[in-house]
């Protein structure tokens, strides 16, 4: 293992964090529901619950946070690497895993893992050691 | 006003993405790629996050309604099965092909990148796809099974 020092960013990590948390936090004291993004995001093929609002609303704030950090700062770089055709297909296990798997790094890695639920570490591990060995063979087996 | 709470915890949820690097799909595979230059930075975004989540669910127990009355929605599901653990394996590979998890997908598509439209229109597909199959699954059953 060899740290990359130059990359690493301690300080907006874990202030970057404490805002996901404080964003969890405020929801289920407030709304009384996980901060999941896969649950919310797949609740809204459901029309029949009738509970399309506040998804919505939800949905409406993560996809605008962009816009509003524009309004006072640079947006940092996000580079994609990858091509089109390997993001759809990744795109597509992710929203049908997620769903199978009740969850994301949001759901379980973050609001599971802060009420020790026994699902939700199991599904974490699960999730970090697939990321890690798909990353170890596409980058080193069957990459250059 | 559940709304505009909904709305607001996604805002910073989003912005708390942007700040910790997380929306960043290179540095995401910076972390999953531990026998390379390895960049533990995401580690930390998990930590604070799980730091002060603890906080507020302890805060929350066992109320039976939110601060502002509303009904609480934990999940109340116990048993480890296949669904969680294979769901769970194809979302990690799916993460560990483009370094994009659900979150930081729709803020990719906040910011305008069309890699970010590709990827969350493929996600959507496939979350319609689990509806598909789970609806004809359920038929002739009464209820389906609840979500988180």
């Amino acid at each position: 293992m060899l740290i990359d020092w130059s990359h690493f960013t301690p300080w907006s990590a874990l202030a970057g964090g404490m805002g996901i948390g404080i964003a969890a936090a405020l929801f289920v004291l407030l709304n009384g529901r996980i901060a999941g993004i896969s649950g919310i995001v797949g609740g809204l093929f459901r029309v029949q619950t009738g509970d399309m609002g506040w998804r919505i609303a939800f949905v409406a704030g993560l996809v605008a946070a962009p816009l509003l950090w524009q309004l006072f700062h640079r947006l940092p770089t996000f580079q994609i690497d990858t091509g089109y055709g390997m993001l759809a297909l990744a795109g597509l296990m992710v929203g049908i895993g997620t769903r199978y798997g009740s969850g994301c790094t949001s759901g379980h890695g973050v609001c599971g893992m802060s009420r020790l639920s026994p699902r939700s570490i199991v599904a974490t591990l699960v999730f970090m050691g697939a990321g890690f060995v798909t990353v170890y063979l596409i980058r080193h087996v069957f990459g250059g | 006003m559940a709304n505009i709470t909904a709305l607001l915890a996604g805002l910073i949820f989003g912005l708390g993405l942007i700040l910790a690097g997380m929306a960043n799909p290179a540095k995401v595979l910076a972390f999953l790629d531990i026998t390379g230059a390895w960049d533990p930075s995401l580690a930390l975004v998990m930590g604070g996050a799980i730091a002060v989540g603890s906080i507020a669910f302890a805060v929350v127990g066992r109320r039976s309604r939110s601060y502002l009355g509303l009904p609480m929605h934990l999940p109340t599901a116990r048993v480890i099965d296949k669904r969680l653990v294979l769901g769970s394996l194809a979302f990690g590979i799916g993460w560990g092909m483009a370094g994009i998890c659900p979150g930081p997908a729709l803020v990719l598509l906040g910011a305008g990148s069309s890699e970010g439209i590709v990827f969350v229109v493929a996600m959507l597909l496939g979350m319609g796809i689990f509806e598909i199959l789970e609806r004809s699954r359920s038929v002739g059953r009464p209820k389906m099974g609840r979500h988180v």
